[in-house]
This record gives structure tokens, sequence and C-alpha cells, in this order.
């Protein structure tokens, strides 16, 4: 893992601006979930997203993949506008993101899972399946033969035909990550990856991680509670507390940010 | 695994063809007089039905309790065309196929000039398409019968009468399979939007709507033909094995490959859990509806099979009772099982149409609806899975991949794992 300090800056850097989102705003009826959020993401970053429990980061990940409209604020992927667009054409665009509690398909194999993720990329048409033609089989043969590829990167080719939801919790949480990248994606949201994970599978978790940004040259936003994996692998961190940014940083200078310290340790002592 | 999928095939096209020649060697030979026949011929459709609806709730998750409406809109509009046919009027005829064609070409214009636009409401999208449906029927009643029906009239009957009874017959399937696609794409819409439990209510509601309308046919509507209440009488019996197992198979055919393909895993995806769906970059709300469209044509098409078996409809064939009749079988079958809607509702008829009909005593009618539901608690408590559960036989089932014989270059992450062995 490199640093690189000058990501922090908007005026440096040669690495286009994949995500930039401004002045996001969100609110739940009279709930404000999310107050003028505001972060920009350079194509290849590794950047965290943290805070306390109910501090508003799934929400910003459901803004992003259009869970939820915004009631203000403005999401730009690769300069185009993300607000008002179904999610399903947001995910098509290029991003993909994983659950924080776990959804895979859990009634479907393996492989149907990952092989869902691969139908906007299927290549033929309603009519090429009823009639079974050339095009149907050469593609279907194709579609599996690339999803067998993802489940060997991730440990997971002599599960393929084993049911999602039988799938030991760790396992679940990788084929949660293969699916997504089946979605061909160039831009990688992590809900809480970690969850639930020993510190023996957090470091390989780490090490996935790292792989598969090199290998699929992808750029990641990850949100996490567990701070052994966000101080090791983020290049740098924002952080949230009641829907707003109160510090952002390297892990170095988060870790040691008064406010930081604050959200989390106060409200532990209290507890 | 390329083998044993055509051995599978080539076992359940022999298997079908079997089945066929013994049924049409029993009714040549007069071994199965009509009643039975028109047994055997509905329960053809109603499985035909309940398939359609197991592809919308037993795959897609959408409860519809619609499925009785677009039977009925399938029975009435081919049996409109054959009844009007055999009075020397091709009209119908012309205007349902003309109709449909425009109707299904302005749709895509429709679809198509939507695409442009981001966020379409939906009312918007509903009025559009219904706009687009009216047009293409308004210009063939108003434009394209007054031209080319006289001479569609004298090119069918140029041909010999078997022959021209044949294409008449066909069309008339096709019309009212395609109009009752189109009306319940029209309908699905702004109503798959909903949540399951509302979307069950809002396609009750428009059976309902269907059986108000064909009480009313001759009043509300212009078709004194279909003499509202009273029942239509009159209609040609063609209905004929051939043409009950070429459809059967059709359905069973087009719905076992859409549920192989692509977009059946979308379908299955979106049953499982809808949002996550949504954001594996599938478009849920079309997907939806194409479930629903398809489903809802094997019901337009097992109408037009039922009415011309039965030479007779009446709006009480499609009312409130008889359309929980699929989600029965469904639910019987069970839910996500081809092979268990084909076997249960053929059982359901032959069983309660059939056997019990005649040997049980005069008066049981009036008990049926204390047996039903008591037998459905029975299942539901000792099987809430279904007969069959999710079983299929080997041609319906969905293939599982063999295991890949070799690892490409990609370096596992974890410690490699030995190799398994190659699966046949």
């Amino acid at each position: 893992m490199k640093g690189r300090p000058e990501n922090l800056g908007p005026e440096v850097g040669a690495q286009p601006v994949v995500l930039e989102i401004e002045g996001l705003t969100h609110y739940f009826d009279s709930l404000r979930a999310v107050h003028d959020f505001s972060v920009t993401i350079k194509e290849g970053e590794l950047v965290g997203l943290i805070g306390p429990n109910g501090a508003g980061k799934t929400t910003v990940f459901n803004l992003i993949t259009g869970v939820y409209r915004p009631t203000a604020g403005d999401i730009r992927y690769n300069g185009a506008a993300l607000v008002g667009l179904p999610s399903h054409e947001i995910i098509q665009m290029g991003i993909a993101r994983t659950f924080q509690n776990i959804r895979l398909f859990a009634n479907l194999t393996v492989l149907d899972n990952v092989l869902i993720a691969f139908h906007p990329h299927a290549g033929y048409g309603l009519l090429d399946s009823v009639l079974q033609s050339r095009r149907f089989r050469e593609r279907e043969k194709i579609l599996v033969e690339r999803s067998q590829e993802l489940l060997a990167i991730f440990g997971l080719e002599d599960r393929q035909n084993d049911i999602a939801g039988s799938l030991p919790y760790g396992l679940q949480r990788r084929l949660e990550i293969a699916r997504a990248l089946a979605t061909e994606p160039r831009l990688l949201l992590l809900d809480e990856p970690a969850a639930g994970m020993n510190p023996q599978e957090i470091d390989q978790l780490m090490e996935l991680i790292h792989f598969i940004r090199d290998r699929f040259q992808l750029t990641i936003f990850l949100v996490e509670h567990r701070m052994r994996l966000v101080m090791n692998i983020c290049e740098w961190i924002t952080v949230m507390d009641f829907g707003e940014i109160i510090a952002r940083g390297k892990p170095e200078e988060v870790r040691n940010d008064p406010q930081v310290i604050e959200a989390y340790l106060g409200r532990q002592a209290i507890r | 695994m390329l083998q044993r999928l055509r051995n599978s095939g080539v076992s359940f096209l022999l298997g079908s063809a079997l089945v066929f020649i013994i049924i049409q060697v029993l009714i040549s030979a007069g071994l199965l007089n009509p009643y039975w026949q028109g047994i055997i011929f509905w329960g053809a459709a109603i499985t035909m039905v309940s398939l359609g609806l197991n592809l919308i709730y037993g795959f897609s998750g959408q409860f519809s309790l619609g499925q009785f409406g677009f039977y009925a809109i399938g029975a009435y509009t081919a049996a409109d065309i054959t009844y009007r046919w055999v009075r020397n009027d091709s009209s119908a005829l012309v205007v349902v196929i003309s109709g449909c064609v425009l109707a299904l070409l302005f749709m895509v214009g429709v679809s198509a000039f939507l695409r442009r636009f981001y966020g379409v409401a939906t009312l918007t999208k509903f009025l559009f398409n219904f706009l687009a449906t009216v047009l293409g029927f308004f210009i063939a009643v108003r434009f394209i019968n007054p031209v080319i029906g006289r001479s569609v009239y004298q090119a069918l009957n140029a041909l010999p009468s078997g022959v021209s009874q044949q294409i008449v017959f066909f069309f008339a399937l096709i019309g009212g399979a395609t109009l009752a696609g189109i009306v319940s794409y029209l309908f699905g819409i702004p109503v798959l939007e909903l949540g399951s439990d509302y979307l069950g209510i809002a396609t009750l509601g428009f059976t309902i709507i269907v059986k108000v309308l064909l009480d009313n046919t001759d009043t509300l509507l212009p078709f004194p033909e279909m003499k509202g209440a009273r029942g239509m009488v009159g209609i040609p019996k063609w209905t004929i094995w051939p043409w009950v197992f070429v459809s059967f198979m059709a359905v069973v055919l087009v719905m076992r490959n859409i549920l192989h393909s692509s977009t059946g895993r979308a379908l299955l995806s979106i049953r499982e859990d809808e949002r996550a769906a949504e954001l594996m970059g599938i478009d849920t709300a079309s997907s939806k509806i194409l479930a629903f469209v398809i489903g809802s044509v094997f019901a337009g098409l097992a109408g037009g099979i039922r009415a011309h078996d039965l030479a007779f409809l009446h709006p009480t064939m499609f009312g409130f009772l008889p359309s929980f009749n699929p989600l029965i079988i469904i639910v019987f079958g069970g839910l996500g099982s081809m092979t268990g809607t084909i076997i249960t509702g053929f059982f359901w008829i032959i069983l309660l149409e059939g056997i019990l009909r005649l040997y049980l005593p005069e008066g049981f009618e009036a008990w049926r609806f204390v047996i039903y539901p008591l037998v459905l608690l029975g299942m539901m408590l000792l099987r809430p899975q279904g007969l069959m559960g999710k079983y299929e036989i080997a041609f319906l089932r969905r293939p599982l991949p063999p295991l890949r014989a070799t690892k490409t270059a990609a370096e596992p992450v974890t410690e490699p794992r030995p190799a398994e062995g190659v699966a046949s």
C-alpha cells in the first residue's frame, strides 16, 4: 500500500475524478440522515467512510446507487449526474455495491448468484432464449465460463452448485463481492465488508480487497466499522457523525483527530 | 453434460409424442367419449393458465389473481373471431389481428420515444401506451377493415374450407393471446409497481372488472353476439386434440426456455430479493412486466382453446371463485415447479370435474367449496412447499454447469484447493 498524499487536495493529482458528491442532503421525513456531504474520489483510490452507528454511512451508499433520491445535492459519476436515475441504470454505468447485511439470492446456487449479475451483459435477447438459438448457447457458455473464473478468484469454484444460503458466513461475504464484480464495475462500494469477521478473516479480506483492486482496476469506496481494516488499507478516510462530515484525511491524521475520538470514544464512554 | 441434456430432451419429446399418439388413438377409436375429451382439453387449458401464473407468482414472486381475466379476454376474443367467421363476417379477424399488430408497433414506438427521457412517471407511460393501443384499434376498425376485410374474406374462402378453418382458428388463438398480452401490459405498467399484497388486490379487481364487462357485453360494449349475462352460444367447436397438444407444448417449451435463460435467472432474483436484483443492474420493473405479459399470453391462449372446445362461454366461468383455481393449483403443485403445476393442473380437473362429478351423488356441487378449502388447509399443514416442492423432471430442470476442468492463470487469493474431478 502506497500512501498518496496528493489525492487529498482538489488542486493536484493527475487521476481523473470518478465520483464527485456535492452538498448531498437527505431527510427521512423530518429526520436528517445526511447533511451537506461532499466527497471527491479519483480513479484508483481506496477511500474509507467511517463513523459511529447511525451516522448515515449506508444512507450515502443508498443515495449513490439510487435506492433513495436525495433531498438535495449532486452526485456525478465520471461527470454524469446520477440523481434521479433508476438503480439498475446506475449499476450498469459501472458502479457496484455490496450490502451491510448480506443480501445474496439465498435459495439459488452460488453460480446463479454470479450469473444473475451478468444479466445486463448477457448479449442475447428473449427471442434467442425462446428459440435456443446458437447465439444463446454460445453466450450462455461464455457467461458460465466468466462466472466460474470469478468464482475461482474467490476460491468458490468448488461450491458453485451449492445453495448460496448454505455457505458459511465468510464465503457468503466473498460471494457478495464476486457477485458485485460480475456487474463489471469501475467503482466498487463495499458496505461493511468486515462485519462479523474475526481478525484473521479481516487480514484475508484486506488481501482480497487489494488483489481485486489491482486485478479489476477498481476504485473502491468502503464503509467500515472495524478500525483495523480501515486504518490499514484506506488511502484516506472521511469520518461522519450525525449525518455530517466531521473529519477527513489520511488514516493517521484521522486517528488522532479530537472530534473523531470524541465521536467514537465519547459515546462508548457514556455507554 | 451436453449428452445428459440431449438425453433428457429426447426422452421428454419421445414421452410427449407418446402421450399425443395414445390420446389421439383413443379419440380416433372412440374409446374416449366427448365428455372425457373435454375434461382433458379443459385440464390442458387450466394447466396453461396455471403455468402462466406460476411464471408470474412462483418464479417471479408477483402475486396475481388476475389470470382468469386474461383467460376470459383470450376466450371471448378468439370466440368472437370464429363466431363471426362462420357467419360470413371476417371483420373480427381483420380488426383483432391488424389492431394488435398496429398497437404493438405503436407501443414499440412509444417505448423508444419515452426512453429518451429519464424518470418518466408511471401514469405517463401508461397513458402513452394506452393511446397507442386505442389508436391502433381505431385505425384497424375505421381504415383497415373497410379496405381489406372483403379481400381477406375472399382470399380465405378461395381455399378449401378445412384449410381456411384451421387458418382462421390459428389466428383466432393468436389474436386472443395477443390481446390478452396487450391488456396485461397496459394493466401491468401501473399495477406492478405495487407490492405483493396490493398487487393481489388490484389484479383481483381486474378479474372482477372483466367479469362485469362480460356481463354487459351487449349493453355496455358493442358486442351483441356475446349476449352478455345470457352467455355466448354458437361458437364453432373447433378445438381438436392436435391444437390442444401443440398449444400446450408451446407454452411448456417457451416457459422452460425462458426460465433457463438469463431472463429467467433475473426473474428468480426478483423473487429472491427485488432490491438486491435492482442493485445488480437488473431492470426489475421491465422484467416483472415481461413475466406478467408472458403469463397472461399463456392464459389468453388457453382461453381460446377452452372456448372452442366448450362452444359456449358464460361470464360466471370467469367469475370470482373459479379465478382462484390456478392459484390453488400452483400452490398445490409447488410454487416454482413446472412439473408440479402440470401434474396438479390435470389432476385437479380430472378429479373434480371428471371423476367426482360422475361418481358422486347429485348435490355434490354445493359441497365442493367446503371440500376445496379443507384439502388446501390439510396440504398447507402437511406439505407447505406443495406436492412437488421445487422438483422438476430432468428436461425442465435448470442445468447445473459442470465444475471447471482446468484452472485459469488467475491466482486464487487463498490457498488453492485441491482440484476437483471433472463432473460428467
